[in-house]
């Protein structure tokens, strides 16, 4: 897609708006939901992953030092992996 | 010269995709639509066309079907009538958005409560804001042409849109007319291969009926729109088209003894010739 989707006019779009470049709902930003987002304390972090199996978005990952964080790109800031969180290493705060 | 043959207007609707080479048909059977259901089922059974026949559960189905083999590119036939066409509603937008050109057969007929099998409008009214375009039929010969040309402008790569040919229940679909049969030549001549432009093949992947956000809805529509009134000129050409090669020549709106006239009756289908002969 050469224009972002909130660009795209009628005459844009392919006939009955199909899509000729598969994936691109990864191009799609779903982080512009959220009215909250995740915030970490990793000193309290087990490295457990819990969170990321619960994520239902499946965008949380471990960083480069292991610790698992959400992209924000995609995190709708539901806060399922703060409420699922063993040890309390995940604290939603509200968006600026 | 075409044939001239006495035969019931179901079969000569059937023939007319035969002829048009329909690559597959489903749907379910409903009076009085049947007779157009069971004949393509029995050409497509014993050989005469070489078609996949889709034998469904109910309309929605049928309907469905549809989608999915014009979403290969396949030439798609289906039938229905009344209750039959309002259990299709839902489907009836997603053919005409996802631009499939289906080509239907509406026997019309009136729609329950009471239960009536008789003819009227009222089941192809509800769908007048579906998105598809609509031709009716006036006699026999009018419901064999325009199937031919149903599948030559749907398909048109100006158009690519499902369009209903409404034959009146019984009045039309159950009496014998005399028909003039096209040659399959000079069918095949007026009708090109269907080429729907971006077919499912695993070679080209594409997404089809996809989510479409408040953004992109909004142009969707507005590109629908702006096909289905352009197809008005298409629909005129083709039209012309048919008629240097078949001799019979169609227009949207036929007029007849309006000059001067102190009162006119303005009618859709079957009903203007039998206004015709009642004030002729």
């Amino acid at each position: 897609m050469t224009k972002a989707g909130n660009e795209l006019s009628w005459k844009d779009l392919e006939v009955g708006s199909i899509i000729t470049e598969p994936g691109n709902a990864s191009q799609y930003q779903t982080g512009d939901w959220r009215t909250q987002k995740p915030t970490y304390e990793h000193s309290r972090c087990i490295k457990c992953g819990l969170c990321s199996i619960f994520c239902p978005e499946g965008c949380i990952e471990p960083n480069q030092e292991g610790f698992y964080e959400a992209n924000l790109f995609y995190c709708k800031g539901c806060g399922i992996c703060a409420r699922e969180c063993w040890t309390k290493a995940i604290i939603m705060v509200e968006e600026a | 010269m075409a044939q001239r043959i006495g035969i019931e207007v179901s079969r000569a609707v059937s023939i007319a995709v035969k002829l048009a080479d329909a690559d597959v048909i489903s749907a379910y059977p409903i009076t009085p639509q049947t007779h157009i259901v069971e004949d393509l089922s029995e050409l497509v059974a014993n050989g005469e066309l070489e078609a996949s026949f889709i034998p469904v559960e109910s309309e929605h189905s049928a309907l469905s079907a549809c989608l999915g083999s014009a979403a290969v590119g396949a030439r798609t036939f289906t039938a229905t009538a009344s209750q039959g066409l309002e259990l299709m509603h839902e489907v009836l937008y997603v053919a005409s958005a996802m631009r499939f050109p289906i080509v239907m057969a509406v026997a019309n007929r009136a729609v329950a409560a009471p239960i009536s099998i008789w003819g009227d409008h009222s089941d192809v009214m509800s769908t007048r804001d579906t998105g598809w375009i609509q031709i009716f039929a006036a006699n026999g010969q009018e419901a064999f042409d325009t199937v031919l040309c149903a599948f030559r402008i749907g398909e048109d790569s100006r158009v690519l849109l499902p369009v209903m040919v409404n034959l009146d229940g019984f009045h039309l679909t159950h009496v014998i007319e005399p028909i003039a049969i096209a040659e399959v030549d000079v069918v095949k001549r007026f009708i090109p291969p269907c080429k729907y432009p971006l077919p499912l093949d695993p070679d080209r992947p594409v997404s089809m009926g996809a989510v479409g956000p408040p953004y992109i809805y909004p142009e969707a529509k507005k590109a629908q729109q702006v096909n289905l009134a352009a197809s008005k000129e298409v629909i005129l050409q083709c039209w012309q088209e048919f008629g240097d090669l078949f001799g019979r020549y169609y227009s949207p709106l036929e007029c007849y003894r309006c000059e001067g006239a102190k009162a006119l009756l303005l009618a859709m289908g079957s009903f203007s010739e039998t206004a015709i002969t009642m004030w002729g």
